[in-house]
């Protein structure tokens, strides 16, 4: 349904044109996202997930069109998005939503909940009408219709996350991204709102791209997952597999960091480091720095995603060479 | 004076707490009234232990922490209660007695490690002044000290970091050097509020280690303040679970976490998505919990609460002992005809 | 039957609401809201509680030239604050210049906020080379006093009209004067706040649903910047007023046959050393506690929007 292919974008952080010319400094770029390639299939719940400075917001942002890629391209059901124009592409785009982090900067905290829900709608019902489907909507996320007449402040965040994701569904879309939606909430909330994104997705046949930096949620959410370091895809793979078998180290990595309840009291390896600032990535694999078994081939050359015979798909050196499993 | 306590506590040959926090209640007027943010909180803290609280947000669990270590925002104050700190009361103390005894006696580790330090100035005199402040050391000592800190921290080169501002440092390493900030005098109570919610997974763990492995070597107490109960899991103890202002359930770690007893902790237990787990849907608590002007009648808990009886809508629950060192606030526990 | 309920529902909410109590909380801000409430009562209902019409030349009688307020040796109950040079009342002419006063205030504060507003909202909004010319032609702009602005108008005004059309005009004129002098404020405070609120996720998801720029900063952005909109303007009007006052004080304003607050007091300051100082101080005082008032109700107005100090 979603394909991306050799998607980049960088942004500019250097200076400005005289300031430049002043320390005699270039131009300075992030590699937000560099040379990233995935298709999501129709259905599934695709999760990207990774630390801060991964890219992975970034990656959701291009697919919808609120950031500009440098490079590449993203199909949606086999159309090139910024070949579009005008109708063509708000037709295409009423099909995608997202659903934010904060569940407190994404609703107008000057407008009426019956409002916010009905936005997607003006234009394309009449006012009774209108009302009467978000009503249904609010139904749906498990509020009541008569909230419609209450103001965003006076609800929690888990509430406000439900107002955000009947606004989402509004338009009727097939495929919508899902940045953190339960990162700012609280546990029990959190349960709250999983399953009833898993129930809508039951419901309708949503296609989800789920980006969160929660291992045990993504495990507990996705399909197939695809692990990001500094811009790039470290490894692709079936949910269940990733967790059980994964392949590249910074995986391996990530999976042994969660804190586990199963874990009382125990002494765990840590891992050293942290994740390089992203204006100076390392060369070579980014992750060599922090990578056990790094060698000089890691220093100098980019690894490539390369599929394996189980199914996964993974950027490692080592693991090409066989030299880990 | 000090001294005088100490000789009496190894008198009685008996490990007295550190910390006693009795009945301690605090609430906030405002223009409709006065809002109780936390009452009837009562636990003791060991020398050397580490204690979890947890909690959604709004249970209370960073004003506890706040209340102890006397940073109340205004106009909340401690009405009810003791904060006895090796006998002495501190929420008695007058704000000047407050400041010698925060840096000292208690440390304390914030969120955010960026806005927690001072970015007009370098680690090194940020550690020398606070180290010259609660310490009678030369400022040369102080200085040997602070490298110490540094390194006792895990932060690497400190003969070099030490000269650098916060700005120059990556998250996890600003947070290392808060925590060098919060130990240089050597506490005997260190107050963690949600230490590892700002950074990576991957440096989270080792913020964790750290903190653990500092409490064993300087035998400090610390209460960890999150809404993370597999940092908990890993790093506590003992827990406690607060929930609308009070005190739910406090026990051992272990037994909180492999038999909980309230109907809330057992709720919020089986809502944590886990990794080792397939299960398809997760176990949700129902509603959210109320806001400090609407707390219900009787147990906070009870229009969420799967078991709810009778006099839960009547009564608050006191706590009983439900197991081994393990206390549940719970009418399930009450004798029938007790209350 | 509803209307009326909801009106009652909102008065309730008001009088209810964080707004009014942070009102009631000092003293100062509500006295200086009452002044203000009452010069304005006395402004705009002028022609009901003066004495005269002291813009009517017919009605004043040079005779009664420089009679001294009531209390004084001499004063009358006809003219309670005295009378000027020309035989006008200074009561009434307090009344009716504060009403010109405030007109120009009001009306120069309207254009620059509508002007500001427009371009900061576009500026922050779009963002790019938009931006950039209109924050340059702003900084430009704020290079110069905003009097030398208004002087340069009203100067280039007076060479293009025939000085008899001038008098007509000379409202507007400084109207535009003192707007035109006052817009960057706007448009740099609308600016900040837009670019803030772009980036954030209720922009994002009105951009999603496929909203059109236009009615993005028109319904999301716009509204969010009403409140600092509302300080800057209330602080802007006392600047407005005195631009006014010093503008006609300086001859460029009104004239004399229709006097602001200004005017009166450039009249007044010829007589100030032959003891008719009544012609001076009463519109003086009148000016300052105007202008007073009005400013420290703007203070208030930018503490109760300051979250950090809430």
């Amino acid at each position: 349904m979603i394909q991306v292919e050799n998607l980049k974008c960088h942004f500019d952080v250097s200076g400005s044109w005289l300031a430049r010319l002043i320390n005699r400094t270039g131009r300075i770029l992030v590699k937000a996202v560099d040379d990233v390639s995935f298709t999501i299939h129709k259905g599934e719940i695709f999760s990207l997930v990774g630390e801060s400075g991964s890219g992975k917001s970034t990656i959701g942002r291009l697919i919808l069109g609120l950031e500009n890629a440098t490079a590449g391209s993203v199909h949606f059901d086999g159309q090139r998005l910024d070949r579009l124009k005008g109708a063509g592409l708000l037709a295409q785009r009423r099909r995608m939503q997202m659903i934010f982090q904060d569940p407190y900067a994404s609703l107008n905290p000057r407008w009426r909940v019956k409002n916010l829900v009905a936005e997607p709608l003006r234009g394309t019902l009449p006012k009774a009408e209108r009302l009467e489907a978000v009503g249904g909507l609010l139904q749906q996320v498990g509020l009541s219709p008569a909230d419609g007449d209450k103001y965003p402040h006076e609800f929690s965040g888990g509430q406000r996350q439900r107002i955000c994701i009947a606004r989402a569904l509004a338009g009727k879309p097939e495929f919508l991204v899902c940045d953190e939606p339960t990162s700012a909430l609280d546990v029990s909330v959190q349960a709250q709102i999983l399953n009833l994104m898993r129930d809508l997705q039951d419901e309708y046949g949503l296609t989800y791209l789920f980006i969160s930096h929660d291992m045990a949620v993504v495990k507990h959410m996705s399909d197939r997952i695809a692990v990001m370091y500094l811009g790039r895809i470290a490894e692709i793979a079936p949910a269940d597999q990733l967790f059980e078998n994964p392949h590249h180290p910074y995986s391996k990595m990530l999976l042994a960091a969660v804190p586990s309840l199963e874990g009382v009291g125990k002494e765990r390896t840590v891992i050293q480091g942290e994740v390089p600032n992203p204006v100076h990535p390392p060369t070579g694999c980014a992750f060599h720095p922090r990578c056990p078994h790094a060698n000089e081939r890691c220093k100098a050359e980019v690894p490539r995603l390369i599929a394996r015979s189980d199914g996964s798909e993974v950027a490692c050196h080592g693991v090409e060479e066989g030299r880990l499993p | 004076m000090e001294g005088a306590e100490r000789s009496q506590e190894e008198s009685t040959g008996q490990v007295q707490p550190l910390l006693s926090v009795r009945d301690l209640m605090v609430q906030f007027p405002n223009r409709r009234g006065v809002l109780t943010a936390i009452q009837d909180i009562s636990f003791d803290l060991m020398p050397g232990e580490i204690l979890g609280v947890v909690g959604e947000s709004g249970a209370g669990k960073s004003m506890t922490g706040n209340a102890i270590i006397g940073l109340l925002e205004p106009p909340g104050r401690i009405v009810k209660g003791e904060i006895l700190l090796e006998g002495k009361n501190l929420a008695a103390l007058s704000q000047q007695a407050m400041r010698r005894i925060r840096g000292r006696d208690i440390g304390a580790i914030f969120q955010d490690p960026l806005t927690s330090l001072n970015p007009l100035y370098t680690v090194g005199d940020m550690l020398v002044e606070t180290i010259l402040t609660h310490l009678p050391l030369s400022r040369a000592e102080a200085q040997t000290r602070a490298l110490d800190m540094l390194s006792e921290v895990g932060i690497p080169a400190p003969h070099e970091r030490i000269g650098h501002y916060p700005h120059q440092f990556s998250g996890g390493m600003r947070q290392r050097v808060v925590i060098a900030l919060a130990l240089c005098a050597n506490p005997k109570l260190v107050i963690a509020d949600e230490p590892t919610t700002a950074l990576d997974v991957s440096v989270q763990a080792q913020i964790i280690n750290l903190l653990k492995r500092l409490s064993k070597e300087h035998g400090t107490a610390v209460i960890l303040i999150t809404h993370d109960m597999g940092v908990i899991a890993e790093t506590a103890d003992r827990v406690c679970v607060m929930y609308a202002g009070r005190i739910v359930e406090i026990g051992p770690v272990r037994q909180i976490i492999s038999a909980p007893r309230h109907p809330y902790t057992v709720g919020l237990m089986a809502a944590i998505p886990k990794i080792g787990s397939g299960a398809d849907k997760l176990i949700q608590i129902e509603g959210v919990m109320p806001r400090l002007d609407g707390i219900p009648a009787g147990c906070a808990f009870n229009p969420r609460c799967p078991q709810k009886i009778e006099a839960c809508t009547r009564t608050v629950p006191p706590m009983i002992a439900v197991a081994e060192n393990q206390l549940a606030a719970c009418h399930l526990f009450t004798k029938p005809g007790g209350a | 039957m509803e209307v009326t309920e909801r009106i009652r529902d909102s008065l309730h909410r008001f009088f209810d609401g964080d707004f009014w109590y942070s009102f009631t909380q000092s003293k100062i801000t509500m006295i200086s809201g009452g002044v203000t409430a009452v010069m304005l009562l006395a402004a705009f209902f002028a022609p009901l509680i003066s004495l005269q019409n002291p813009f009517d030349p017919a009605a004043l009688n040079l005779m009664d030239a420089f009679t001294p307020p009531v209390w004084a040796e001499n004063g009358s109950w006809a003219f309670p604050l005295g009378t000027d040079n020309q035989g006008r009342d200074l009561y009434s002419a307090i009344l009716y210049g504060s009403r010109l006063s405030l007109f120009i205030g009001f009306a120069s504060v309207s254009l620059a906020m509508i002007l500001g507003v427009t371009l900061g909202l576009v500026a922050g909004y779009l963002g790019g080379i938009v931006d950039v010319v209109i924050m340059r032609v702003a900084d430009v702009q704020l290079s110069f006093p905003a009097i030398l602005i208004a002087l340069l108008i009203d100067g280039v005004a007076r060479a293009l009209l025939p000085n008899n059309r001038h008098e007509d005009v000379v409202v507007y004129v400084l109207v535009l004067a003192i707007g035109l002098s006052q817009w960057v404020n706007f448009a740099r405070t609308v600016r900040g706040i837009s670019m803030v609120e772009r980036n954030k996720e209720y922009v994002l998801a009105a951009r999603l649903i496929g909203i059109s720029r236009p009615l993005i900063m028109l319904r999301h952005i716009l509204p969010n910047t009403m409140g600092p909109v509302l300080v800057i303007a209330t602080i802007s009007m006392g600047v407005a007023i005195l631009l006014e006052a010093t503008l006609s004080f300086l001859g460029v304003g009104v004239p004399p046959t229709e006097p602001s607050l200004g005017t009166l007091i450039r009249i007044g300051q010829d007589f100030l050393f032959s003891g008719e100082w009544w012609i001076v101080i009463f519109p003086g005082a009148a000016l300052v506690i105007l202008v007073l008032s009005v400013n420290l109700l703007g203070d208030w107005l930018r503490d109760y929007f300051n979250p950090k100090l809430r």
